[in-house]
């Protein structure tokens, strides 16, 4: 691992994201959707209370009234499904765009390591899908504003929101590594984030010990917990180690094209 | 400089290089010949590190290229055929990063690529897109991105495909200014750029090493011959030519018009051949056209070579 060379691909390829428009499309897109989410959850929320003030019995469902639960917590579903939808789009070009164009070729043959590209590629999608959940902070900002939610729950949430971030980008560069087609690369990635975010539902259906692993392996079991303000080293350590395994698959796929 | 023993190479069933040893002294232009598919690119990408050999061994500069990768990589500069650019990237900018990623410390980067640049003719697009730029200078930003450090060892696949006639001339001497200081590799399915600009040749076909050897001495050991365009009936020109001594044969070519005809005539003794052509003239009272040297080319060497190899 070269530091270096890895500061000098994430820099290439930030340029690449944002002089493409990529970034901003993808940002703008982004937070107009869970924009549109967060006023509807809002509306949703000052309409119930004002019903609270005029019907008390309402307002013994204490439940509904805890801006946490009717607000926060549904936003954090939102955004990670609107992220489910997004990454893909940010990583498809990661590493077929180069084999298609030939670049990676020459790539390949300057003195850099392969994980050294394979790190500097990650770090840079890391940093736009940063920037880009960086800004929904506004929303939990206007709340605190406005209200008095508890501010734990939405600090762990994010922490988890990025935590899936960061694990839907490992899937999706290591997709992108398989073929020179962008469209087949996030075709792959969509399919494989939906079944690991659909696994849970088959829990039900089989024995106790195997639904145990599907839960195990449920990419959004592991978001709840976060999101309701537990911090729990099992989900980091999930999280972890989901993005470890696609980064070192990505970096098998990357030198297996060599032969 | 560049030591190759017994490189062989698959793809699954197919051997794309079959056991090819040759070795390049520094200093020297290697020309790389051979038709498509002949295994020049594969070649190429395993020399430069970018695929590893099935079997046999490559070395340059002293570094293993399969072992000692790395090292190896640092010595070496590579323009892929295809000329792959990161089109949203600024001339400079693009080659910066080069520079940058091929270990150069970032001070001296800056006054690198502009002298880089000017050797290269690229000074009037520098701040240009890539994306925006003639195949001419992107070919020059090519070249360029594989100079940039300073490599030993230049690997250059095709430098002219797709050039006019006035930038392959530019580009032709800008490889031939790198001779001396560096160890150049060139494959090329132009012949003549071959003998211009190369010290030795490589043949190759169908993966196999057909001939190494300078341009001259392949295609020296041929009989003289000439082209001889006369004015007068063709049967009877070729019926004299025929029984003349000194003329081992005489080929009918085509281009002939309606009153003059033409031969390529191989001697096997030149000088008589010489003089009796010129009585046989004389004889007949025919017009002398033209007469004119053809050398044995490089061309019809590799011609030769190759089909006799697929015969």
């Amino acid at each position: 691992m070269n530091i270096r060379s890895i500061g000098l691909i994430l820099h290439r390829e930030l340029k690449s994201y944002f002089s493409s428009l990529i970034a901003y499309v993808v940002i703008v897109m982004f937070l107009l959707i869970t924009g549109y989410f967060f006023y509807n959850l809002l509306a949703t929320f000052s309409v119930i209370s004002f019903q609270a003030q005029v019907n008390p019995m309402l307002a013994k469902q204490y439940q509904l009234l805890n801006i946490n639960e009717t607000v926060v917590r549904p936003l954090f579903g939102n955004i990670s499904i609107i992220m489910l939808l997004m990454t893909p789009l940010l990583t498809m070009r990661l590493i077929s765009e180069e084999k298609k164009s030939g670049t990676m070729e020459l790539l390949l043959t300057f003195p850099v390591k392969d994980i050294d590209v394979v790190l500097g590629k990650y770090l840079a999608c890391l940093v736009v899908f940063l920037v880009m959940i960086l800004l929904t902070t506004t929303y939990p900002i206007l709340l605190l504003i406005l209200g008095e939610p508890e501010i734990m729950p939405m600090i762990t949430g994010y922490l988890g929101l990025i935590l899936l971030g960061a694990a839907f980008i490992s899937l999706g560069i290591f997709t992108s590594s398989l073929t020179e087609n962008q469209i087949v690369a996030a075709s792959m990635s969509f399919g494989i984030l939906f079944f690991f975010w659909l696994i849970s539902y088959s829990v039900p259906f089989v024995s106790p010990a195997f639904g145990q692993i599907l839960s195990y392996l449920s990419i959004n079991e592991h978001i709840a917990s976060l999101a309701k303000g537990v911090l729990d080293t099992e989900d980091i350590i999930y999280y972890l180690c989901f993005i470890v395994l696609f980064l070192f698959l990505t970096l098998r796929s990357l030198e297996s094209k060599r032969w | 400089m560049i030591d190759v023993e017994n490189l062989t190479k698959d793809y699954g069933d197919h051997r794309a290089l079959d056991d090819i040893s040759f070795s390049v002294e520094k200093g020297e232009i290697l020309g790389f010949l051979g038709p498509n598919g002949a295994g020049k690119t594969t070649t190429m990408r395993i020399l430069t590190c970018y695929s590893p050999p099935t079997k046999g061994k490559v070395m340059v500069a002293g570094h293993d290229c399969f072992e000692d990768s790395l090292n190896a990589r640092r010595k070496i500069g590579y323009l892929p055929e295809r000329v792959p650019l990161y089109e949203d990237m600024r001339v400079d900018e693009y080659l910066s990063f080069v520079a940058k990623i091929k270990g150069m410390p970032s001070r001296d980067t800056k006054h690198k690529v502009v002298r880089i640049m000017d050797d290269c003719g690229l000074s009037d697009v520098s701040r240009k897109m890539i994306n925006s730029i003639s195949r001419g200078y992107r070919q020059r930003v090519g070249i360029a991105q594989a100079l940039v450090n300073d490599p030993e060892v230049l690997v250059l696949d095709e430098p002219t495909v797709g050039l006019d006639p006035k930038q392959i001339k530019e580009i032709r001497s800008l490889i031939k200014e790198l001779a001396g200081k560096h160890t150049v590799i060139l494959s090329t399915h132009i012949l003549p750029e071959v003998s211009l600009l190369c010290n030795r040749v490589i043949i190759i076909n169908k993966g196999k090493l057909v001939a190494v050897d300078t341009p001259e001495n392949l295609t020296s050991g041929n009989l003289p011959r000439v082209f001889l365009r006369i004015g007068g009936d063709v049967v009877d020109v070729e019926k004299a030519l025929a029984g003349l001594s000194g003329v081992k044969s005489a080929e009918r070519e085509l281009t002939a018009s309606k009153d003059t005809c033409g031969f390529i005539v191989t001697f096997d003794n030149e000088k008589k051949a010489r003089k009796n052509i010129h009585s046989m003239i004389d004889e007949n009272s025919w017009d002398l056209i033209e007469i004119r040297p053809m050398e044995m080319s490089l061309e019809d060497v590799f011609i030769k070579l190759v089909t006799k190899e697929s015969a």
